[in-house]
Formats: structure tokens, C-alpha cells, sequence
């Protein structure tokens, strides 16, 4: 029985429908990944996902209920959302955003007690932030804020994590940090982690599977060394990508080509 | 807990809840005791059971002053809760009832309907709803046209108020009926007309402050976004729909009984703001308790500066408020 199950759903953004017709299996305990050129509808099916964005056909289940069954705090309970750019003009501390994810399970008026706030507490120091509980969120750098944002996701419980380019704005020391919080969580707390990215290498290197979204509907779904091909990458992105195998973990490795060099290569041997 | 700064909020409300209580508490033995008539040692006196029942001092206060402190209590409560919601709903620091038109609208509503002749209860209420609402709106409309320009909110507000300023001259100038209050009533805000009849509808603003603070963690969402509010479970449509609509029904509710009174909405939640933080859980209840010590002292104000007879409360508001609110705003742009 899979944990989610997204059966022929087209969504619109706008006039323009984004996807048409997807249908696919989330497993429990996956790290996913949804890849693709931009306005594929990868940000979208995301947001459909976690039920903030109407679908015009098809149904989303998880656990096999369709989530417009739900409630917004059932949900909030099964899925959380870590979305691509956080807002930081609020002038709330870290404390005080990380406690907000335990709002779904409190009653009227939100008051915490002590559980939540040893939860929070210990969802800032999984993600290292627990230093900066009495900053504002504005006085923190993109990576830091990112981490809290997590540590507030974390914080909620929820057995889905949804991201969208949580990495997109950060050096690569802070990508890995975030990948490998992503990793830890997964393993210790057996959450499912669903992400957009459009970092193909970081994407190879975790994800169980990938999904590979072109105009809206699906390319290709299945491991990295299924999906990360030259034939369908080149088809896909519409442009030229070197793929070899990372010499350390036997994973697909992609590397950009300029059209330059890639109009010499072809000349010379015809083969890339 | 290794949480640096970080107050359990059920601790910091109760603090809070206290200390302000308290200050409300000596602000309301200040307008019952002092005042143009009768000296405020005897009031005090007279409280304090020190001395014998003076008639004509017993009842100046309990028949007088009791009346328009807890008008005022009111008032002063609902404006700045409902300047707080206003500005945390429409993610603008300068939103509040006055500025938006909201008071404007409701005011204009409530001389419809005296004009009409409808009773106070449920009639001039729901006429003057009608009218804050109309008027939000109309001024929602105006800002929403250009996502995330909230200068045109501030704008349309103005301009709205303006324009129900307008109606609410023409009203009264062409009307020859006598219970219309005077303009400068209606203008600048006057607690004066405070009597016993006026309080029971008042007692209509408690569940109002009571739905507003058992919604202030979601308002609290909501000020982190729509979409990230909605993510961990507010229900974003109903809850922004019954914060305003209870927002103006209290503004709306107290608007018949004293008038426009402005810049109360925005001076207390500001103030409060820079101390206590952001978190609507504390700030609902402080609000409530400032807004109604702010008011009572401003009355007080009006009641005993001028050496006769007495000015409009709004007059002493606008004068605290706006040098206030400007300092602040230079201190938060250096």
C-alpha cells in the first residue's frame, strides 16, 4: 500500500494548466525528488500535494483518503511544507516560528506546554539552530533561516516532508547540510521526504527515486541511474549534458557542456 | 531549557495580563476622582470610604464618571484591538479602524440609520455594521487591485474617510432632526454623551475580544503568510473572514456611542509591539487593557485641561497619537 497515491490529477496555475493527467506512487520512508526544466509545474504539484493548490481532475490519497477529506490540522499533522522562500519580514524569534509547527496539535488559543516545548527545542538542535532561538528571523542568513524553517517542519510531526528547492539560494557546504539533515531524518525518524530541485547532482546522489516532469506531465519515473540518462536528460532540458558515473558512489553524475564545446566534440567525433 | 529568550507564553501572559491589569485599575480611580467638578482629594475620599456619603459628590461620580470610564474603557479596548487585527490581517503597521475609513463607513451607517428612525438595538447597530463593512470592502478592493502595494490600502482609506467625513457633514447639515449629534461628535469623537442606557450594548464588544483571543495563534500564522499559514493548518478564508468581520462589528459597535476617535488603533499597538514582541497570544489581552487605560486618561485629558467646559477626546488622542506614532516610525526607519 503506498503512503501516497496521486491518481490522473491536472492542475492549473493561473489560465495555463501546469500538469495533466499525473499519476504516481509516493512509498513510505522514500526520499523523492521531482526534477524537470522550469515550468514544468514542479512547485505546483508540490503545493497540490500538501492541499494548497485546487485540483481540476484526478485525486490525491494519502493512506489511501483522498486529502479533501481531511481537515487543515489533519493535515498539517500528515504533511508538512518547507516552501522555497521564507518571508522574513515578520519580526518573530526562531522560538517563536519553530513553536508555530505544533499549532495543528493544539486546541483553541495555542498555548504550548512543556512536551511542545521540548519538542521545539529538540528540533533546533537536530538542526542547529538552537543558538539563534531568541533572534529575529530577519537577522539571519538564507541558510540559517532555512534550517529554521525545517526545525519549524520538524517541529509539526508530520510523517510527509514536502520541499521545494530548499537548497536553491546556498553554498554548497550549506546544500549538503540541508541534503544530509534530509537524510538523517529519513533514516532516524523514518520520514518521507518529498523535494523539488532542480540540482540534478545533489538530486542523483540522495534521492530513492526521481520524478522527471516536462509540460506537465510525466517523462520519466525511477531510480537516478533510470531517469539521469544522456537520451532523456538532453531530450528533456532541450540542451547538451555530460552524464558519467560519480567515480565515489557509482551514482550518475551530470555535468553542464557549453555549446561550444559541445558543437567541437560533435564535429570531431560525433559522439559525446 | 537552553531556549536563550525564549518565555513559555502561558508565563509571559500572565505577567502581562497583571501589570496591565493593575495599570487599568489606577487609571480607572483617575477618571472616576479627577474632573472639572469637585475636587479630586474629596473623590478620593469619598472612594476610599474615608469620609462620609456626600450626595452631590456620590452621584457626579457613580452617575457621571462611572458611566463614561467604562465608555471610555471600551472604546479605547476596542479601537486597538482593532487596530491590531486590522494591521496584522492586512500585513500593513499602519493599518487601523480611523485610518482605514472603517469608523468613517460605520459612522455614516449609524446617522442612516437614526435618520430612518431605527432603535438602537438591533437597528442603528446593523445599519452601522453595514456601513464599516461596506466600506472595507471597498477599500480591500482598492488595495488588492496591485498585489502586495500596501500603499494603496493606506490611500483608499484615506480617501474613503475623507469622503464618509464629507457625507456625514452633508448628513447632518440637511437634517433637522434633533437626535443627530453635533458634528464635531462625529468628527472628532466625544465620550460626553456617556450615560447607563449606552451600556448594555456596549457588553456586545466582551465576545468579540473573547473570539479574538482564542484566534490570536492563527493570527499569528497568518502573519507568517497566507500559503505557510494555511501548511500548518489554519483554515486561511475562515479565519481572516471572522477576524474581520468581528473587528468591525466591535469598532462598528462602539463607533454610535463616541464617535470617530482616531489613532488609538494605531498608537497602543505599536507601543506594545516594541515591548512585548509580536506574539498576538500576549498582545490580544495587553491591547485590550492599554487601549482602555489610554482612553480613560485621554478623557480625563479632555475633561479637565480646558478651564471651561471640556474639548473633544479625539482632539487629545490625535495630539498624543500622531507626534508618537511619527517618532516612532523615524526611530524604527533609522
Amino acid at each position: 500500500m503506498s503512503l501516497v497515491g496521486i491518481h490522473g490529477v491536472s492542475l492549473r496555475y493561473g489560465d495555463r494548466q501546469v500538469i495533466s493527467r499525473v499519476s504516481l506512487q509516493i512509498e513510505t520512508g522514500e526520499f523523492f525528488v521531482i526534477i524537470g526544466p522550469n515550468g514544468a509545474g514542479k512547485t505546483t504539484l508540490l503545493k497540490a500535494l500538501s492541499g494548497l493548490h485546487p485540483l481540476i481532475e484526478g485525486d490525491i490519497q494519502i493512506r489511501q483518503r483522498p486529502i479533501g477529506d481531511y481537515t487543515k490540522k489533519e493535515l498539517a499533522r500528515t504533511l508538512a511544507l518547507v516552501p522555497q522562500q521564507v518571508n522574513a519580514d515578520f519580526p518573530f524569534t526562531v522560538a517563536e516560528t519553530v513553536l508555530m509547527g505544533r499549532y495543528p496539535h493544539l486546541g483553541l488559543l495555542a498555548v504550548e506546554g512543556k512536551r511542545d516545548l521540548e519538542l521545539a527545542e529538540q528540533a533546533m538542535e537536530f538542526t542547529e539552530v538552537i543558538h539563534l532561538a531568541g533572534r529575529r528571523l530577519g537577522q539571519l542568513s538564507g541558510g540559517e533561516r532555512q534550517r529554521v524553517i525545517i526545525a519549524r517542519a520538524i517541529c509539526q510531526q508530520s510523517e510527509i516532508l514536502l520541499l521545494d528547492e530548499p537548497t536553491a539560494f546556498l553554498d554548497p557546504a550549506h546544500q549538503l547540510r540541508i541534503m544530509d539533515l534530509m537524510e538523517r531524518l529519513r533514516l532516524r525518524e523514518k520520514i518521507t521526504i518529498v523535494m523539488v530541485s532542480h540540482d540534478l547532482n545533489l538530486a542523483s546522489t540522495y534521492a530513492d527515486r526521481l520524478l522527471l516532469l516536462k509540460d506537465g506531465t510525466v517523462e520519466n519515473i525511477g531510480t537516478p541511474r533510470e531517469v539521469l540518462t544522456r537520451e532523456q536528460l538532453t531530450k528533456s532540458y532541450g540542451c547538451t549534458l555530460l552524464v558519467d558515473e560519480n567515480p565515489l558512489l557509482g551514482t550518475p553524475r551530470v555535468s553542464l557542456v557549453s555549446e561550444k564545446v559541445a558543437a567541437t566534440i560533435s564535429k570531431d567525433s560525433g559522439e559525446l | 531549557m537552553n531556549m536563550i529568550g525564549y518565555t513559555p507564553v502561558y508565563k509571559k501572559l500572565i505577567t502581562v495580563t497583571l501589570v496591565l491589569a493593575l495599570i487599568l485599575v489606577v487609571s480607572i480611580l483617575l477618571g472616576l476622582t479627577g474632573g472639572s467638578s469637585g475636587g479630586s482629594g474629596a473623590a478620593w475620599a469619598l472612594i476610599l470610604g474615608l469620609v462620609e456619603p456626600d450626595a452631590t459628590l456620590e452621584a457626579i461620580i457613580w452617575q457621571l464618571r462611572w458611566p463614561r470610564v467604562l465608555l471610555a474603557a471600551t472604546v479605547g479596548a476596542s479601537l486597538s484591538l482593532g487596530g491590531l487585527v486590522f494591521q496584522a490581517l492586512l500585513r500593513n503597521p499602519l493599518a487601523e479602524p480611523y485610518i482605514l475609513g472603517v469608523s468613517g463607513g460605520s459612522a455614516v451607517g449609524a446617522i442612516l440609520g437614526i435618520l430612518a428612525g431605527f432603535s438602537v438595538f438591533p437597528g442603528l447597530t446593523l445599519s452601522s455594521f453595514v456601513g464599516s463593512l461596506a466600506v472595507l470592502l471597498l477599500v480591500l478592493l482598492l488595495g488588492n487591485r496591485k498585489e502586495g502595494n500596501s500603499d494603496s490600502l493606506l490611500l483608499g482609506g484615506v480617501m474613503v474617510n475623507a469622503f464618509c467625513g464629507a457625507i456625514i457633514m452633508f448628513l447632518i447639515s440637511i437634517s433637522k432632526t434633533v437626535q443627530i449629534q453635533k458634528i464635531i461628535f462625529w468628527l472628532m469623537g466625544d465620550l460626553s454623551a456617556a450615560g447607563t442606557e449606552s451600556l448594555p450594548l456596549l457588553l456586545g464588544v466582551l465576545p468579540c475580544f473573547l473570539l479574538i483571543f482564542l484566534l490570536a495563534q492563527p493570527l499569528n500564522l497568518l502573519l507568517t503568510g497566507r500559503e505557510s499559514a494555511s501548511a500548518m493548518g489554519v483554515n486561511v478564508v475562515v479565519m481572516s473572514l471572522v477576524l474581520l468581520l468581528t473587528a468591525s462589528l466591535m469598532v462598528s459597535l462602539t463607533v454610535c456611542h463616541s464617535g470617530l476617535i482616531g489613532f488609538v488603533g494605531l498608537t497602543i499597538p505599536h507601543i506594545l509591539r516594541l515591548v512585548l514582541g509580536s506574539d498576538h497570544r500576549i498582545l490580544v489581552p495587553a491591547c485590550i487593557l492599554t487601549g482602555a487605560s489610554y482612553l480613560i486618561l485621554c478623557d480625563l485629558l479632555a475633561r479637565s485641561l480646558p478651564s471651561q467646559g471640556e474639548m473633544s477626546v479625539g482632539i487629545v488622542t490625535a495630539l498624543v497619537g500622531a507626534p508618537l506614532f511619527i517618532s516612532l516610525l523615524w526611530r524604527e526607519s533609522r
